[in-house]
């Protein structure tokens, strides 16, 4: 089990209060708090080796650019891609899916031709494609829902057809918890022809994540979410893929030999990396890889099964609270959305913030689920390597409250 | 537990107009009309007032779908327009408003004065609008009619 008594010491903000109370971060699937190590990492760079990468023969240059490819090699291993070349530096999730869809997709969708998406996707796995589908005149599929929360695929074999060109789903749904059959969806898209992407956001921070194994052509995830910093994120691609794909920023350092009137593209990854990159951030990366490592992600899985469990079996004795998604904490992430028609998500979210408690609340930028699941907004807690039962306890405590409260005035 | 600061956020008042909120039937043939959205939380407020030949709000509908802070403004919005010409709805309005950011209490009273302490969670100031814009928009929507037909806009 993880000693979450010794990680809170390596994070500095777990010991601010909040309201006058200690804060309990329970936001995690929105964004993870920075241990000691990483925000150090960031200040070392600009303090000691500032300076732009792959281009200055100066000793700073050749040290940031050492430092830079060293973080992308950590984060290749961290997701056991086969080489650090099919590691692009993104800004988050977001623009690495937009980089498939402008890259590859408008590439490689033809009219008449299908992706498919879930039906569980964050606006930015859904958003893209159906400006893809758009402009190439191809149909968007999504593979639905069952009842528990997971994906039904009792007709996957028919909604992921042959004329399918792209597959993708979200690993890990921010607003279920749901783990999806991804493997299984990699199989059935590649007997089809199809690429495959999955959006890792919330499973490569929480769990081991094998691109090789899942078989995957991409997978998108962002460094704020694995106790990285903001404004950095990754795009892995299997290199077959990444040939086939073109960049959607043109300029700088993407280039190898420019004249008034023609360009040719430098090598791999950089073709995707044009303008100066986000150099301090991506070694900040590096620094959080390194301290997962640290921990060993089998651990933090088993952690987060742990916590969620206790959490699903204390929200289960409230009455007249729904909790969404699968019922057993091994099919789920530690992600626990709640709902009750007596308190509001956003009476939740000020209630329990009173009492330091972080939660998000709202629709978790997946509006068309919360109509599927009939809700307008839900409260949702999420977990992280340094949470700890007793702090499940307050919240559960806080939500009792803010539901007597609302009820009928009382505490 | 901490010293408790709720009830300086949700007032007995807003409590009460949440589980009980006043004037929820919408009114035939209203004269003012209008929905308000925020797209943010999906709070949604649909209001709608018949005017008599005074001018004045004779009957007024409001259904608020959202949180505690959102349904207590607009439930505490239709009592204090009712019986109010436009004008001085419009007037309780930006009275309302002018509270909520921070500017000037002074022309606020009854009921909707527990609102102020939302001020404490700013994120929500924008749960306590929503009723408000909707009676803005429409005003504004009946003024425009008004103006186009008559050219006059009685006080």
């Amino acid at each position: 089990m993880l000693d979450t008594a010794r990680i809170r010491q390596d994070f500095p903000i777990l010991s601010r209060k909040v309201n006058g109370v200690p804060l309990v971060y329970l936001d995690n699937a929105a964004t993870s708090q920075k241990p000691r190590s990483v925000i150090r990492a960031l200040v070392d760079y600009y303090e000691r080796y500032n300076s732009n990468v792959h281009r200055g023969v100066h000793t700073l240059s050749m040290e940031a650019t050492d430092a830079m490819e060293e973080a992308r090699q950590k984060v290749a291993d961290f997701v056991n891609a086969e080489s650090p070349s099919c590691i692009i530096w993104t800004r988050n999730t977001t623009e690495a899916l937009n980089l498939v869809a402008q890259g590859w997709a408008m590439e490689h969708v033809a009219a008449g031709e299908r992706i498919v998406t879930t039906a569980m996707e964050h606006h930015s796995n859904l958003v893209p494609w159906q400006r893809v589908a758009r402009e190439r005149g191809a149909e968007l599929r999504i593979l639905p829902l069952a009842e528990d929360g997971a994906l039904d695929l009792s007709d996957v074999n028919s909604i992921i057809d042959t004329r399918t060109r792209l597959v993708t789903a979200v690993h890990v749904s921010n607003s279920l918890g749901t783990i999806n059959p991804v493997k299984a969806l990699a199989a059935r898209a590649k007997e089809v022809g199809a690429a495959f992407l999955v959006d890792g956001a919330q499973s490569v921070p929480h769990m081991p994540v094998d691109v090789q194994d899942i078989g995957c052509d991409f997978m998108a995830f962002s460094g704020h979410k694995m106790l990285g910093p903001t404004g950095i994120g990754v795009l892995y691609a299997r290199r077959e893929a990444l040939e086939r794909m073109e960049p959607f920023l043109v300029g700088g350092e993407m280039v190898l030999q420019v004249s008034y009137e023609d360009a040719t593209w430098n090598d791999l990854p950089m073709r995707f990396e044009a303008g100066t990159p986000n150099v301090a951030d991506a070694i900040g990366m590096g620094a959080a890889v390194d301290y997962l490592n640290g921990l060993g992600m089998d651990r933090v899985r088993e952690h987060e099964i742990q916590i969620t469990g206790y959490a699903l079996d204390a929200f289960g004795e409230i009455e007249d609270l729904d909790v969404f998604g699968p019922a057993d904490p091994e099919k789920r992430g530690g992600v626990i959305p709640f709902h009750t028609t007596e308190v509001h998500a956003h009476d939740f979210g000020t209630v329990l913030d009173r009492r330091g408690i972080a939660v998000r609340t709202g629709h978790h930028c997946t509006m068309p689920l919360m109509e599927t699941l009939g809700v307008a907004a839900t409260a949702r807690a999420s977990f992280y390597v340094y949470n700890t039962e007793e702090e499940v306890d307050v919240l559960v405590d806080a939500v009792k409250e803010a539901m007597r409260y609302f009820l009928d005035g009382s505490r | 537990m901490a010293p408790d600061d709720l009830d300086g956020l949700y007032r007995d008042a807003i409590l009460d107009h949440c589980r009980n909120p006043r004037n929820r039937a919408l009114v035939e043939r209203p004269d003012v009309s209008a929905n308000a959205v925020n797209p943010f939380c999906g709070d949604e407020v649909r209001l709608q007032a018949a005017l008599d030949s005074d001018g004045r709000i004779s009957r007024i509908g409001l259904q608020a779908v959202g949180c505690a802070i959102n349904q207590a403004s607009g439930s505490m919005l239709t009592e204090a327009v009712l019986g109010r010409t436009i004008k001085e709805a419009r007037a309780a309005s930006d009275a309302f408003q002018a509270m909520m950011q921070g500017r000037d209490t002074a022309a606020v009273e009854g009921p909707l004065t527990a609102l102020a302490g939302v001020k404490k969670a700013p994120v929500r100031v924008k749960c306590a609008l929503l009723a408000w814009s909707a009676l803005d928009d429409g005003i504004e929507d009946e003024e425009r009619r008004r103006k186009d037909t008559s050219g006059l806009i009685p006080d």
